[in-house]
């Protein structure tokens, strides 16, 4: 069985719940500087430690995003001079990071702190399976790109601005022009282009999931 | 005749090409729908909740003005925050206290089985789901964890998932997925005294590294798995995460019938035998193709640790740390770092390092088996005097089981403290924490910075290596210590240790 249109007619007759302003369908793509997190495989206790999972709602994670890494002995008038988050010189809504992102623990409070500090793309060479999806699932574009242009990235001079344009799954360093396309499943982009969710269209699908529980029983 | 033999070679080779994986038979009996150019729709059939993932999703339902679909495919316990001493007592940590009273209520609502905090069934999700046989082969399972995986090793395509995603299974029962890549690692021959099925996992981490397996569905096969119990076998699946793949499995047979049968959920009488007939078809077929396949041999392996940050940082007990020039090429970059937070050396030793606690228990090994083994190890021991000793059984079912076999009365005497069923200090959530700068040989799954409390440093290792730092107080190779042969009552535990 197959539903090749789903990612235009059923999404929009079910979809009036669009969780996430779709930032990434403007003309031209998505601009901003980065900030650069050089270490390889970031796990999701780096990016929100367990002790701050035992909230009840998705808000107010970024302020605990890299705890640890951010602040000494968990006191958040300590911050580490050194560590990326905490320099000036550093902004932007992009994010990047070393190879094997986001491995580790499903927590899907990763990508929640991620976006509630404010970023809308992470940058990777290689990226686990349930963040990749945690993310897509809030909006948040994982970029993934060769381990050669991701250190081409972390060469850049902090004032480097960088263009996702998702439409062309391009991903551009402004002042030198290196550009690089990058892979995503073209359900998913639609679904990012639009602000469209998985949960409404499974909803959807209700009858299609009581005939298949009708067959197998 | 020619045409005949025609009509058999197309046959034939249709046939051949028809070879399927044990991932691709229990996926395609899943299949609601295949969106073009994207993914699938792949029906759940079990779908696990804890207090931790599941609130948000419960939320997001009730914005939405629906129920969960499937509630009786629903099962819910409280593990993360619970803690492990006096659970009669209400919880201390307020946001703890109302995340498992939230969950309570959202059960409540929805007409979920809850198996919370009081209740005999209550434990840690991946030992209570196979214990209690709601755990089948060939289903698809999912749960708001990463150690979902560990449901795998029943033949079962079993991952973890986020919290929107649990709430798309709350809503629909469906998730939306692609297939992954299939990778097979075949372990064969015989384990060595002293290794077990948690060494067997490291030593395969240690190899192809803490991102070895994403993007991949693995089969562990080969005569040194299908020679392992279920709860050996559980140990394996449960940390198929931590290479990275979408999920673990191994396929069913004797072994698993035998651990179902009778269990409280599973099939009885003739729907037993009808599943039976079932589960007997869920093996990877002579000729199917994956797109890697890795050899093992079982030889090779020595009780292993983690000395490291990532649970592919790993080595043999009696070897020594490695330096930027003999560490592979993934974890170089991470090395001086992870060193530095561990507090270790290149090129060191990690025999003798000096142990502060050790943690025995987490959904990779709190059954009770672990707890024979570990009990058959340190009868007539006794601890270090300057180590602290947890042991955190996976359920209240495995708990009592200790109990009526006396092993919380060996614990006893080693000095080591019987706890009550949690994830406890696999995590840094609940209680039980280790301090920071404190060392900790652990029987858990993941040795981040920080996993088991902010600034604590964790070894990974088996229940018998923790077993043996705890005696002695520093890591120690549990096969210089006497065991006098106690374990060979149980070989299947992932080995024996044959003194």
């Amino acid at each position: 069985m197959s539903d090749k249109n789903l990612n235009t007619d059923t999404q929009k007759e079910s979809s009036n719940l669009q969780t996430q302003e779709p930032p990434f369908g403007g003309q031209g793509g998505f601009i901003s500087r980065f900030v650069p997190i050089n270490m390889e495989n970031i796990d999701t206790d780096q990016i929100i430690p367990a002790r701050f999972l035992k909230a009840t709602t998705k808000d107010g994670f970024g302020k605990n995003l890299f705890r640890d890494w951010r602040y000494y002995n968990d006191d958040a008038s300590k911050t580490r001079a050194d560590f990326p988050l905490n320099m000036s010189q550093f902004d932007g809504e992009i994010l990047v990071a070393g190879k094997n992102f986001g491995c580790g623990s499903s927590r899907e409070h990763a990508a929640w702190s991620i976006l509630d500090y404010g970023f809308r793309v992470v940058v990777s060479s290689f990226f686990a399976d349930i963040f990749k999806n945690n993310a897509l699932n809030n909006g948040v574009l994982p970029v993934q790109v060769s381990d050669a242009f991701l250190q081409r990235i972390f060469l850049q001079d902090n004032n480097t601005e960088l263009t996702v344009d998702l439409e062309q799954q391009t991903i551009r360093i402004n002042p030198t022009g290196e550009q690089e396309q990058f892979e995503i499943n073209s359900y998913k982009k639609t679904c990012l282009l639009n602000g469209y969710n998985d949960i409404d269209y499974l909803i959807s699908l209700k009858e299609d999931i009581q005939e298949f529980e009708t067959q197998r029983a | 005749m020619l045409c005949e033999s025609y009509l058999s070679y197309v046959l034939c080779g249709k046939k051949q090409n028809m070879a399927k994986t044990l991932f691709e038979k229990i996926w395609e009996q899943h299949i609601v729908k295949t969106i073009d150019d994207g993914p699938s729709v792949l029906y759940i059939d079990r779908h696990f909740i804890h207090e931790v993932t599941s609130p948000q999703a419960f939320t997001g339902l009730n914005k939405r003005g629906i129920n969960v679909l499937r509630p009786l495919q629903t099962i819910a316990t409280a593990d993360h925050n619970v803690p492990t001493l006096n659970q009669h007592l209400p919880i201390k940590e307020e946001l703890s206290r109302l995340q498992v009273e939230t969950l309570k209520k959202n059960c409540a609502e929805h007409g979920i089985e809850l198996y919370g905090l009081g209740h005999p069934f209550q434990g840690i999700v991946h030992v209570i789901g196979p214990e209690l046989g709601i755990t089948q082969p060939g289903m698809t399972i999912v749960c708001g964890d990463s150690h979902t995986s560990t449901h795998g090793a029943f033949g079962a395509i079993a991952f973890g998932i986020g919290t929107s995603e649990v709430e798309m299974v709350f809503a629909s029962q469906c998730l939306l997925q692609s297939k992954p890549k299939l990778m097979r690692i075949n372990v064969e021959g015989e384990l060595n005294k002293g290794v077990v099925s948690k060494d067997i996992v490291l030593y395969i981490l240690s190899k192809i590294t803490a991102s070895g397996a994403t993007g991949y569905a693995v089969e562990f096969a080969g005569s040194a798995i299908r020679a392992l119990s279920m709860e050996a076998r559980m140990t394996i699946c449960n940390m198929s995460i931590e290479m990275g793949g979408r999920c673990g499995l191994i396929a069913p047979d004797e072994t698993t019938f035998a651990y179902i049968e009778g269990k409280e959920f599973a099939p009885q009488g003739e729907a037993w035998q009808k599943k039976l007939g079932e589960w007997k078809q869920l093996y990877s077929d002579r000729d199917a193709l994956f797109d890697n396949e890795i050899f093992i041999n079982a030889e090779d392996i020595e009780p292993m640790i983690t000395y490291g940050t990532n649970p592919g940082m790993g080595i043999g007990v009696t070897e020594n740390i490695p330096t930027t020039e003999t560490i592979n090429d993934n974890d170089r970059s991470g090395l001086a770092k992870s060193l530095a937070y561990m507090g270790l050396q290149q090129g060191a030793a990690i025999k003798g390092q000096k142990i502060d606690y050790v943690f025995i228990g987490s959904c990779t090994n709190s059954r009770i088996e672990d707890l024979r083994m570990v009990a058959s190890f340190v009868k007539g021991k006794h601890k270090a005097d300057d180590v602290e000793v947890w042991i955190v059984p996976g359920s209240k079912q495995v708990e009592a089981q200790a109990i009526k076999e006396g092993i919380d009365k060996i614990f006893e005497e080693a000095g080591f403290v019987l706890r009550q069923p949690g994830c406890s200090a696999c995590l840094g959530m609940n209680e039980d924490k280790i301090p920071a700068g404190k060392y900790c040989i652990s029987t858990s799954n993941r040795n981040f910075e920080g996993r088991q409390g902010a600034g604590a440093r964790t070894l990974l290792a088996s229940p018998l290596t923790a077993a043996a730092a705890a005696i002695t107080g520093y890591v120690t190779d549990p096969r210089s210590l006497p065991s006098k042969g106690v374990l060979r009552t149980n070989p299947s535990a992932g080995g024996a240790f044959n003194s």
